[in-house]
């Protein structure tokens, strides 16, 4: 198939089974699928496409959380005006990340950023806002523009679901926009793009503000669906999820990480009865990801089609 | 006894020793570090769950074994560091041709599993490890009680760093070690075994994980994830002092050790209203300051530090672009 009719088609089996999910799987866990699926993409945008790791992303999904727990529930915010309080939280705190982290490049951008998140973390801890080890519990869903009562499961799932179809389609426009292409070509070859007069530090701090923010709605998101803004979301280890859902999926590819989240959210759902062994297999499959299987499960499927 | 900016002496020199014995192991991790990314370009992620192997093999050692702390110092780092060699050979190796990024990721999948097949054995309440009865006890200095244990992790750690740059530093082995570090590819041809070396860095690089494990073990309580909070911390003081030199390491982290102790008295945050709260507009501006460095909000100081160093010295105190 050439790979425009390949697109569509990928896209047009997203758009359809995102719809029929709700009726052959658990509206949460679709919706959580969803969330982290979005999450992966816009963490993607910045690994895949602009070549920087971040080992700090949770912190925007966190904090974004925390953020529309606390809008919603206590001040009483619309769910609509909530998710925009949380994504704007998250792409401020993206601008400064970003701008500390690009001082440096390579490792030093990966320790940089998971240094500040583990900052994010320690203060989530202490604020007396967030409830401490408890989190925000019991966050009202409320009414969307007032009218859909989203207690109801299929108005919820459908309200995440334009998010991230929306979210998406942003990331999908980013890297194929002329903006896109000049992230490609800083993950390329930075020096060069540098000789052609493009301002790369911008670049990439545009595209760490785009990514933050995209994190932050989906975790504001993910706050309304569970109702519950926790530390869990702001850890580290989330922050690892994240890398492998992307690798694992196929980073750089626009469809992998939405893959990759299916994978590794189904793997802890239905392997939370192995407990401890959760960390133990997502370990493994790092290990085998990065050793054996580098282009991820769409990457290679993209080989496949392509001989 | 009166004390300096409404901090007690005994207050004062509790958390100055506090941060002393943290500084001991910001530095000899941070070391550890630095020599595994000078020759391997790696960031060794599982850095944290060796030092909690470390930790652990003691403590199972004297519980099932019957060895006591000073085998357990020699024993525990010979076989974590030699496990380290393992991975090295069997994995680490084959990422050398890649993108530095790989190697931290493959790190920090080792991490993972290695972690979680101590939390399914050992659960994560934690184990505790009994000071050797030649270093219980103490000596009252009169204005603090100076525990005999926590000077001798000093001591110890503070002996291997300088050991360990000595040798890096001062020898022959440590200039094909620094010539490896520049490059390889003309090392091998001088007929040095370049390979035999990276693995042997990366198994000292580890045994000094292990070690740091066995000191900590008596002061700390021995579970899991000990290791993996120390490692961010320790990742955040790497970017601070910059991996281009081992003197840099081990003295940015004894350095920060010390800072954080300071925060943690209460100091800073004294001498911050001291000077400002009367002043009416500053009071207000330096506020913020003054949250960040409180002592509630020590957990962050090194990372406050970082971020402050990142604005005014991208590279590093002691760094180089590379």
């Amino acid at each position: 198939m050439p790979p425009l009719k390949m697109n569509a088609a990928a896209w047009g089996l997203l758009v359809v089974s995102g719809l029929a999910a709700p009726f052959l799987v658990y509206p949460v866990f679709a919706m959580k699928i969803l969330c982290l699926a979005l999450f992966a993409c816009a963490f993607n945008l910045l690994l895949g496409y602009t070549g920087l790791l971040s080992f700090g992303h949770a912190a925007f999904l966190g904090a974004a959380g925390y953020v529309t727990g606390h809008t919603v529930k206590v001040l009483g915010f619309q769910p609509e005006l909530g998710i925009l309080a949380g994504t704007a939280a998250a792409a401020a705190l993206g601008y400064v990340f970003g701008s500390l982290a690009i001082r440096r490049s390579g490792i030093y951008f990966a320790m940089i950023t998971l240094a500040l998140a583990q900052m994010v973390y320690f203060m989530f801890l202490q604020l007396p806002f967030t409830g401490g080890e408890d989190g925000l519990q019991g966050v009202p869903r409320g009414k969307l523009f007032g009218m859909f009562d989203l207690m109801q499961p299929l108005y919820m799932y459908y309200f995440v679901f334009a998010i991230f179809l929306a979210g998406f389609w942003v990331i999908y426009r980013t890297i194929h926009s002329p903006f896109g292409q000049v992230l490609k070509a800083i993950r390329e070859n930075e020096p060069r793009a540098i000789s052609l007069g493009y301002d790369v530090e911008k670049y990439k701090l545009t595209a760490f503000v785009i990514s933050a923010a995209l994190s932050g709605l989906a975790g504001s998101t993910k706050t309304l669906v569970f109702q519950l803004a926790s530390l869990t979301d702001v850890h580290w280890h989330t922050s690892g999820e994240v890398v492998l859902m992307t690798l694992l999926g196929g980073m750089g590819t626009v469809f992998g990480p939405v893959i990759g989240a299916i994978v590794v959210v189904s793997l802890q759902n239905y392997g939370a009865n192995i407990g401890e062994f959760v960390t133990v297999i997502t370990g493994t499959i790092f290990v085998i990801c990065v050793l054996a299987f580098r282009r991820g499960i769409v990457g290679e499927l993209a080989v496949l089609f392509k001989k | 006894m009166t004390g300096m900016f409404g901090v007690s002496i005994q207050g004062l020199s509790g958390q100055l020793l506090v941060g002393l014995l943290n500084g001991s192991f910001y530095a000899i991790l941070s070391l550890g570090l630095a020599i595994i990314f000078g020759l391997l370009n790696i960031i060794n992620f599982a850095h944290g769950a060796q030092y909690m192997m470390g930790a652990f093999l003691a403590w199972i050692g004297m519980t099932y074994l019957g060895v006591n702390y000073w085998w357990a110092l020699l024993l525990s780092p010979l076989l974590v560091g030699s496990f380290g060699m393992l991975l090295e050979r069997g994995m680490l190796k084959r990422l050398y041709k890649l993108d530095h990024l790989y190697g931290l990721l493959l790190t920090f999948g080792l991490a993972l599993i290695i972690e979680g097949l101590f939390r399914y054995r050992f659960g994560i309440s934690g184990e505790s490890y009994p000071v050797t009865e030649q270093l219980a006890g103490g000596r009252n200095l009169g204005f603090m009680f100076l525990p005999k244990y926590r000077v001798w992790v000093v001591v110890a750690s503070l002996a291997v760093c300088f050991g360990t740059w000595y040798v890096i530093e001062r020898t022959k082995l440590g200039s094909y070690l620094r010539a490896g570090t520049e490059n390889p590819a003309l090392l091998q041809a001088f007929g040095i075994n370049v390979p035999l070396m990276i693995t042997l860095t990366y198994g000292y690089g580890v045994a000094l994980a292990a070690f740091a494990g066995v000191l900590a073990a008596p002061i700390f309580n021995v579970n899991p994830v000990m290791g993996s909070n120390l490692i961010i911390t320790v990742f955040a003081v790497v970017v601070v002092g910059g991996m281009g030199s081992i003197m840099g390491s081990i003295v940015t982290g004894l350095g920060l050790g010390l800072i954080e102790g300071i925060v943690k008295s209460g100091m800073i945050a004294n001498l911050l209203s001291a000077t400002f709260d009367s002043v009416p507009v500053a009071g207000s501006i330096v506020y913020p300051i003054k949250l960040l460095f409180s002592p509630e909000a020590s957990a962050v100081t090194v990372f406050v530090i970082m971020a402050i160093v990142l604005l005014v010295r991208p590279a590093g105190l002691f760094g180089r672009e590379r």
